[in-house]
């Protein structure tokens, strides 16, 4: 199949859903590579770089589109772009298709099948594909790199001839994939980390990243498993307690990123003005959530903005375009692996299987039909909840048990006692003294056995049974006594005895000296 | 030699031999006690053929030379990877002697002053040729299973629970005749069937399950031994057999603890029925190649190495062996964790190692090392299945559930070399294969580490 990648007509936008190393990887799945001219200008690539490797570079975007039978993009599609669509085409692009019903339509009225790159499920299989963590990434990153840039101190703390510098204090409020990356940054620039999420399943992610998780004490914590790995918005209770936290982190904080985004619904407000008013002069803001409203109300999207008490809100949107290079080489290996999955026999045929859970929960239009929302996942997305735990027990509780346990253990070994000597009282009454005397013998034995054997460390185990093996060869003695007898029968039998029970002595000790001597420290 | 001489020598080498098996509690001292095992076994030889009961015949001498000979000649020869096959073999003698002894015991009966005595050494004769016979063809089978001689297969019988409750009760039936003077016949029908319910119980016993098997024939051999001394009247035989008896019956209760398995169900064999289907398993087996592994583990700052039945099928020792002193050299931490039931033997992967010159203090147990996967960075698995088993944990429908295991799958990266996709010895499929921090290096244990050994100098 043809697959082309046109450039993208947004304005700012630097990325390209086609590296010449992903091209490489199309064709080799059997695919023919077209790109528009200068499509990848913007992000590094130059025209002759995808030349170099095969690639077809078409000048205009409508012959692009004309001759490609899959195209990839990045941003959701223009009107223009979509009209330039035809029955059977497929789209590989982001799509937004929860707010963007009309391009939903006209993609479907134009028969197209598109494949929407944030509808990739959040499975293990897929993850090679999520195009939106890869995104999230680099926009942390990117967050903190451009909160630096407008922060006028060191992240680290440092004691120089100069003087004291102290280390800037960051906190991240929304701890995803962007928010990880985030902490990730900050924290390898040396400053203090602090991070909050209103599921507390992430703190263990957040402290394996180094950052301090700012816990909030509530009974009804959600579980962010059940949607996804998204936020769900929370209960005004909560809010509130939450807003007081805030409150009080606001004055110490020098640089605060927040990327909590609930999905298909506007950017919650988490920081609010007086919360702005309370920071130093010279903090700054980076609104990961700019694009939905902003998790603070200050933000203006797309800009930076200076506030009256020279705190810096930063609302960028276009944080992974600000790293082109990087964004699309991620993105265009995303695209590549969805491509690798749509291609199943790596013949150059697309196959567009509707029963493969990732490719179907991704597809909103597939042969004039609109196939958004998805079905739920034939698999969980993120691990099911695990089984609720047992109540803890107290220490009384506990205590209770234990005793219980021992009274029980007790009771069993009294029985048993009692049980033995009625037995040993039972053979005493009818069996003759000397008998009586072998017995006593007999049991003490077993018991030193017992004793003796528990001690023998496991990597012997192997060396005791050739030693216990060789030690009851001991049977020989009784053979020893039997040799003498008249019978020739019992004489041969008793020789043959003899001669077994050596092998079992001799063969049993000199193997065990073997083995034992192999054992050596290192 | 007088009785009072000879009884003070049994009771010295009684002493001699606690003391040998006590000594087994640790490497070191293990080599000292296993002197004291061969001095108390020549006090005790020496003494009994001083008896004034005893003479030195050309019989008497012709017979432990040439026993000697053979039993030298084996333990030098003995590969490390066979030693369950020699240790199973070793047992079937001891039961033999014990058949004969009896047998003998019943040829020429000793005078016997009352009839109580009479009665006892009658039961006394039954049971040592009983307790012998199976031990000895028990062990025959068990040494054919694990010298691959026989099927490693469980052979189930329909109604096997019924045949053995009847040739149980015929032996008793056979018993009451004996003590009745119905003749020596009896007791030979009864070794006969002794022998039979012997082959029968190991031949329904799975390969996974011979570690419990040869220690319960050890425990067996010692209660033979045992059952003798009752029979001659000697005390040195009751206590040594007693040792050795309850030396086996613990082994085979801890291996039996390390499997979740109850003891008389291992006994009387067949696998546990799981009680619902599998879980399934999702994803795929993910394979690697040699210059996978050999990069994973060039990044690798600690490894462990869990080594299974399939390493000794494959004398691979020397390679793991090689393996680790590299990985050592180059700095990196390096330990082995060693299942209770793994090999087919007690201790089997212990001895292999100890023979490839792995010291022992790197080889952990199970419960040392369990809580330390999550922290470490490669585990290599090789040949070892069922005791890395998540499914033992993860499904309780699954025939080993609540066995412990070793919980490789917490650490960073699995690496297992395996033969093929196919199932362990339980036939019991293993979702670890197909986890995602895990990558198959498939092919013959050796074969693979022996390339991999050239990726790493």
């Amino acid at each position: 199949m043809r697959i082309g990648s046109p450039k993208e007509v947004m304005p700012r936008e630097a990325r390209v859903a086609m590296t010449p190393e992903s091209a490489l990887q199309l064709q080799k799945l059997g695919h023919e590579c077209f790109i528009e001219g200068g499509a990848g200008a913007l992000a590094g690539f130059s025209d002759t770089d995808y030349q170099a490797v095969g690639v077809t570079v078409v000048d205009s975007a409508k012959k692009l589109f004309d001759s490609a039978d899959v195209v990839a993009k990045v941003r959701p599609p223009s009107d223009t772009e979509l009209k330039r669509m035809k029955q059977g085409q497929t789209l590989v692009s982001f799509f937004d298709p929860a707010g963007n019903k009309p391009l939903l339509d006209l993609a479907n009225g134009r028969r197209a099948n598109v494949i929407a790159m944030e509808m990739v499920p959040r499975i293990s299989r897929a993850q090679k594909m999520d195009a939106l963590s890869s995104m999230a990434n680099i926009a942390g990153y990117r967050a903190v790199i451009e909160a630096g840039n407008n922060f006028g101190r060191f992240f680290t703390g440092q004691v120089t001839a100069a003087g004291k510098v102290p280390p800037a204090k960051v906190l991240v409020v929304g701890a995803g994939v962007a928010g990880l990356a985030a902490i990730g940054t900050a924290q390898s620039l040396g400053a203090v980390v602090r991070a909050f999420d209103v599921r507390p399943e992430v703190a263990e992610q957040i402290e394996s990243m180094g950052a301090e998780f700012l816990f909030l004490e509530f009974d009804d914590n959600q579980d962010g498993a059940s949607t996804g790995g998204y936020a769900a918005p929370s209960s005004p209770e909560f809010r509130e307690k939450q807003l007081a936290l805030f409150m009080e982190q606001a004055p110490e904080v020098d640089i605060l990123v927040t990327t909590a985004l609930i999905p298909n619904r506007e950017a919650p407000e988490l920081w609010t003005k007086e919360m702005v008013a309370a920071m130093k002069s010279g903090s700054v803001i980076v609104d990961l959530a700019a694009e939905k409203g902003g998790n603070c109300k200050l933000t203006v999207a797309d800009e930076k903005i200076v506030t009256d008490n020279g705190v810096t809100i930063i609302g960028y949107t276009d944080f992974p375009s600000r790293m082109a290079a990087q964004s699309s080489t991620l993105y265009a290996t995303n695209i590549r692996h969805m491509i690798t999955d749509l291609t199943p026999n790596k013949d150059g045929e697309i196959v567009h299987d509707m029963e493969d859970d990732v490719i179907r929960s991704s597809t909103v239009t597939f042969s004039g039909e609109i196939t958004y929302p998805p079905p739920p996942l034939k698999v969980q997305a993120i691990a099911s909840t695990p089984a609720p735990r047992a109540p803890e027990k107290s220490p009384e509780e506990k205590a209770e048990e234990q005793a219980a346990a021992m009274a029980k253990a007790g009771r069993q070994q009294t029985q048993l006692l009692v049980l033995g000597a009625i037995f040993m009282g039972l053979i005493g009454v009818y069996a003759p003294a000397d008998f009586m005397q072998h017995f006593i013998v007999f049991v003490l034995a077993v018991f030193v056995g017992f004793q003796v054997i528990w001690g023998v460390a496991h990597s012997l185990h192997t060396p005791l049974m050739a030693i216990t093996n060789a030690i009851s060869g001991i049977i020989i003695v009784g053979a020893l006594l039997q040799l003498d007898v008249q019978n020739s029968l019992a004489q041969i039998l008793a020789g043959v005895s003899v001669l077994i029970a050596t092998i079992n002595i001799v063969g049993g000790f000199m193997v065990t000296r073997r083995m034992l001597q192999m054992f050596q420290k290192s | 030699m007088t009785i009072g001489l000879q009884t003070a020598a049994y009771l010295v080498a009684t002493v001699l031999f606690i003391l040998a098996l006590g000594g087994l509690s640790n490497q070191e001292k293990a080599k000292r006690a296993v002197w004291y095992g061969i001095i108390g076994m020549a006090i005790a030889v020496v003494a009994t053929i001083a008896d004034s009961n005893v003479t030195i015949s050309q019989l008497l001498i012709g017979a432990v030379l040439i026993g000697t000979a053979i039993g030298a000649v084996v333990a030098v020869r003995v590969e490390m990877t066979g030693m369950p096959q020699l240790v199973a073999a070793l047992h079937s003698f001891v039961g033999l002697a014990a058949v004969f002894i009896g047998i003998n015991s019943d040829l020429e009966p000793p005078e016997l002053a009352t009839n109580a005595h009479r009665i006892i050494h009658e039961v006394e004769v039954f049971l040592g040729v009983f307790i012998g016979a199976i031990t000895f063809t028990g062990s025959i089978v068990a040494y054919g299973k694990l010298a691959g001689k026989l099927g490693g297969k469980a052979l189930i019988l329909p109604g096997r629970h019924l045949w053995n409750i009847l040739m149980v009760s015929a032996s008793l039936v056979l018993m009451f005749m004996y003590m009745n003077h119905a003749g020596s016949w009896t007791l030979y029908m009864m070794t006969i069937l002794a022998m039979v319910i012997g082959a029968h119980l190991v031949l329904a016993i799975g390969g996974a399950d011979m570690p419990v098997v040869v220690s319960m024939l050890n425990s067996y051999s010692g209660w033979a031994a045992a059952a003798t001394g009752f029979l001659l009247g000697n005390d040195l035989l009751i206590v040594t057999g007693a040792l050795v008896g309850s030396s086996g019956a613990i082994l085979s209760y801890i291996m039996c603890r390390a499997m979740n398995r109850q003891f008389l169900s291992v006994i009387l064999g067949g696998f546990g029925d799981a009680s619902g289907p599998a879980m399934d398993i999702e994803g795929e087996q993910i394979a690697i190649d040699v210059d996978g592994v050999g990069a994973v583990l060039d990044d690798a700052d600690s490894v462990i190495i869990v080594p299974g039945y399939g390493m000794a099928v494959a004398q691979a020792q020397q390679s793991v062996s090689e393996l680790t002193r590299r990985l050592r050299a180059k700095g990196k931490e390096v330990r082995f964790a060693i299942h209770p039931v793994a090999g087919r033997l007690p201790g089997h992967m212990n001895v292999l190692l100890a023979e490839a010159k792995v010291p022992y203090d790197i080889v952990l147990e199970m419960d040392e090392v369990n809580e330390d996967f999550a922290s470490t960075d490669v585990v290599i698995v090789i040949g070892s299945n069922d005791i890395v088993n998540p499914a033992a944990q993860e499904d309780p429908n699954s025939p080993i559930a609540g066995m412990p295991v070793l919980e490789v799958w917490n650490a960073n990266q699995v690496i297992v070399s395996k033969r093929g996709q196919g199932t362990g010895y339980s036939g019991i499929e293993n979702p670890l294969f197909y986890k995602e921090n895990t990558r198959m290096f498939y092919g013959d244990a050796k074969a693979s580490l022996d390339q991999l050994l050239t990726q790493i100098s």
